[in-house]
């Protein structure tokens, strides 16, 4: 089987991070968000999987290339040369994709979940129809597509895109699977799947929805990232406890690399996630953040909902909270108070930053 | 020479930028590097040679901190209190003898009478037993008290009976905060003296430290006889209470005896560069602690915390109580003053604070610019930080800013204060704010005053 993730765009919601690396490389979790998607796609039978990219492509075809071999998928990119939108890019690997003359799979580069492609190929067999999606129940269904299901058939009879007014708690959770015919409907132009094409397959009866069970995240913003890592962790907890942290110092759900070092009288937890090299200085507090690869964070500091990136380097005392998100290789002098700062790479921060803003 | 010093304290009505310190300890007995604000004064005025005693006059009820000072001041000198009362029941005294040469009084006001008006009021009390001149001394001033310098300037006169003000430089905007003073290049006499005026008359400001001789007397008494008459004249005017000859005795000596000396050829100005600054907030009691501590290394070097092997990590000039428990992984300083029985946990950083005494920091702290109050407590990680109020650091004659407490309607960031028994919670942050005493808090606060 094949598929197609739409890598696309340059990540600007989850800035400064996707300003060193593309979105799908962010370590989500200690594993690259395209690995813990691929991996899932592997395990469900999928071959061949096409990259649909338009920023930094040259970066993601490097990574691609290790674990092409690794994960024995084979691995192409297709390169945007101007922005297609969520459905020109099957236009644009059309060859690709109608090579099998089989159903294929679809997916945003931002969504994390129990993955169900099996689940979802088998359901796609079943009703027969040109297009499944996989929905998921949410509180604030405005922010999303919409879906109004019939009860029986599972078939969509609605597609609204972010509605004004309340229509349905179930949204399009950006996992699809296309029989061929779809390819017909699309061409090579900027396109919005929700808006244009999924609207007129509801009206036909050609679009399926089967609704996922577990945890889902849209990791695209920094807030989310770290809502999506809590239900991460304790999906794991629930299913492969064996592979978080525990020890003095260690409360609720911790994931922390082998290669990482953690100091005497921390306390890390709950919800935290700490990278390949990372080294935690004795006394330091962290709860809900993730801390990136090759870190260091210095004696006595305190962490609330942050995102530390790569090769940061906290300072000794320093208080980080509300969604503060370091850029790679930043530095914070000891003794700051960063609250809801935004911090692009390679800044050296010598102040306080008492309200969010950011710093460039 | 025969010598005194008059160190006027104020009053609970003065002082109210103090709060919410000053609801628990007159501010003349403010801890200031480690020592009272007024035991600076104290021990410069007892350096003087010839000084034969030192009167502090103020109108705090005896009962209150006042007696409590001088009888801890007492302890720590080992010397006996024995109250008197020669006069009737509206004054007390109490007496304190520092060494067997210098006495302590304490002499009381029966109500506010201005700067002026209580040293005249004791004006006996402070020319008996013979004094050819005497200091008076504000105690809400920061200094390096230049007193031998000032009688000998004032000894270099053939007029034996000026008087001297200290002097010292501040930048033209905010001089027009202070009394100015405008003085001959060559003689020093004031030749025209402004409180506080609201256009610039001057750079040299009026420190709050005077030498006087017994003929400063004469001078106040003119201004007392006028505003006697003033009231005889016009008994209903003004809106103060129907006590007239309350009135008549407040008398002040910047506005009413200053500005009409000056021109005189009766006074004179010392200038000095030496450190001076007001302490009318709590941000500049920890500016002033820094100055003090600075003088320390020349002074009383015994009173700076040396790096040892077993105990914190001392940078900058950092007092310590004797009695204070302090972990070894602590870091302290610089302009850090830890006060009696405080104890200082594992990794906890202080730094430009002033940390009263019985206060408790568990581990981690982090106290920045904030006056930690008295048996206060801080929870592990909290992070308790203040805005400095600092003058311009590039202009050698700045003075600390007075800052309003509000601006365009918001708190004015400035120093944060821990009254008396405020207990902070583990992990919080507390910026900028000022917590009133007993309170227990349960969650982070920023910019707020918390009642």
């Amino acid at each position: 089987m094949r598929a197609l993730i739409l890598v696309g765009g340059f990540g600007t919601r989850l800035r400064p991070l996707t300003l060193s690396r593309p979105k799908p490389l962010v370590e989500f979790c200690n594993k690259a968000v395209l690995l813990h998607q691929l991996e899932a796609l592997r395990q469900a039978g999928v071959s061949h999987v096409v990259l649909a990219v338009s920023y930094m492509s040259e970066t993601l075809e490097a990574a691609m290339r290790e674990q092409e071999q690794r994960l024995g998928i084979r691995i192409s990119l297709s390169h945007e040369k101007e922005p297609l939108g969520t459905a020109g890019p099957l236009a644009l690997a059309r060859d690709l994709l109608a090579e099998g003359e089989e159903p294929f799979f679809v997916l945003n580069s931002d969504v994390i979940c129990e993955f169900p492609f099996a689940a979802l190929a088998r359901f796609h067999r079943q009703h027969g129809g040109e297009g499944s999606l996989v929905v998921t129940r949410v509180e604030e269904p405005a922010k999303y597509g919409v879906v109004v299901i019939e009860p029986d058939t599972g078939r969509i009879c609605r597609f609204v895109e972010k509605p004004r007014v309340f229509v349905s708690n179930k949204i399009n959770a950006g996992l699809y699977i296309f029989s061929p015919g779809i390819l017909k409907r699309i061409q090579l132009r900027p396109t919005s799947i929700e808006k244009e094409i999924f609207p007129a397959m509801a009206q036909e009866g050609q679009l399926y929805a089967m609704e996922l069970q577990g945890f889902w995240m849209d990791i695209g913003q920094p807030k989310d990232f770290l809502t999506g890592m809590c239900m991460y962790l304790q999906a794991l907890r629930a299913q492969h406890p064996e592979k978080l942290h525990s020890g003095p110092g260690v409360v609720g759900n911790v994931l922390v690399d082998p290669s990482a070092k953690i100091g005497a009288n921390c306390v890390i937890g709950p919800n935290v996630t700490i990278g390949a090299g990372v080294v935690v200085e004795d006394g330091v507090r962290i709860k809900r953040c993730t801390v990136l690869q090759g870190a260091r964070i210095r004696s006595h500091s305190w962490l609330e909902s942050c995102i530390v990136g790569w090769s940061c380097s906290v300072g000794q005392w320093v208080r980080m909270e509300n969604v503060t998100v370091l850029g790679e290789d930043v530095i914070v002098n000891d003794e700051l108070y960063l609250n809801g700062a935004n911090v692009l790479p390679h800044k050296s921060i010598a102040e306080s930053v008492p309200e969010p803003r950011i710093i460039m | 020479m025969a010598l005194k010093a008059v160190i006027l304290i104020g009053g609970p009505q003065k002082g109210t930028r103090f709060r919410p310190l000053s609801f628990e300890v007159p501010k003349p007995l403010f801890p200031v590097a480690g020592v009272p604000m007024v035991q600076h004064h104290i021990e410069a005025c007892a350096k003087v040679p010839g000084m034969k005693e030192i009167l502090l006059v103020g109108f705090y009820q005896p009962h209150e901190a006042l007696s409590r000072f001088l009888l801890s001041a007492q302890q720590e000198f080992k010397i006996p209190i024995s109250p008197r009362q020669p006069f009737p029941a509206t004054h007390r005294c109490h007496q304190m003898l520092i060494s067997p040469c210098l006495a302590h009084r304490y002499l009381q006001e029966y109500a506010a009478l201005g700067t002026g008006g209580g040293i005249y009021h004791f004006r006996d009390q402070i020319l008996s037993g013979g004094a050819e001149a005497f200091f008076v001394l504000n105690a809400d001033v920061c200094s390096e008290f230049p007193l031998q310098e000032m009688l000998e300037f004032w000894q270099g006169h053939r007029d034996a009976h000026s008087f001297v003000i200290l002097g010292t430089t501040a930048n033209r905007t905010q001089a027009l905060n202070y009394g100015c003073i405008v003085a001959n290049a060559d003689t020093q006499e004031v030749q025209h003296y402004v409180e506080k005026p609201s256009t610039f008359v001057s750079e040299i400001i009026n420190c709050g430290i005077y030498l006087f001789t017994p003929a400063i007397f004469q001078h106040i008494g003119k201004v007392f006889q006028r505003n006697q008459q003033e009231l005889v004249l016009y008994p209903y005017l003004g809106e103060e209470s129907s006590n007239g000859w309350q009135r008549a005795e407040v008398i002040r000596l910047e506005q009413d005896v200053f500005t009409a000396l000056a021109g005189s050829g009766k006074l004179y100005v010392y200038k000095t560069d030496g450190f001076w600054s007001q302490i009318k907030s709590a941000g500049s009691a920890i500016y002033a602690s820094r100055l003090y501590l600075n003088q320390y290394s020349k002074s009383h070097p015994e009173r700076l915390a040396q790096n040892k092997p077993g105990g914190p990590i001392i940078r900058g000039n950092v007092y310590i109580h004797p009695t204070a428990s302090i972990d070894s992984t602590a870091v302290l300083g610089p302009n850090v003053s830890i006060g009696e029985g405080v104890t200082v946990g594992a990794g906890v950083r202080v730094r430009e604070s002033i940390v009263l005494h019985g206060a408790s920091l568990h581990d981690h702290t982090c106290v920045l610019n904030t006056i930690v109050g008295w048996d206060s407590t801080i929870g592990r990680w909290a992070r308790v930080e203040g805005t400095p109020s600092d003058p311009n650091p590039n202009d050698p004659y700045a003075k600390i800013d007075s800052e309003t407490l509000f601006r365009d309607g918001r708190l004015t960031p400035s120093i944060t204060i821990l009254g008396c028994s405020v207990t902070i919670p583990a992990e919080v942050v507390i910026l900028n704010s000022i917590v009133l005493p007993h309170k227990e808090l349960s969650r982070s606060y920023k910019n707020q005053i918390i009642l």
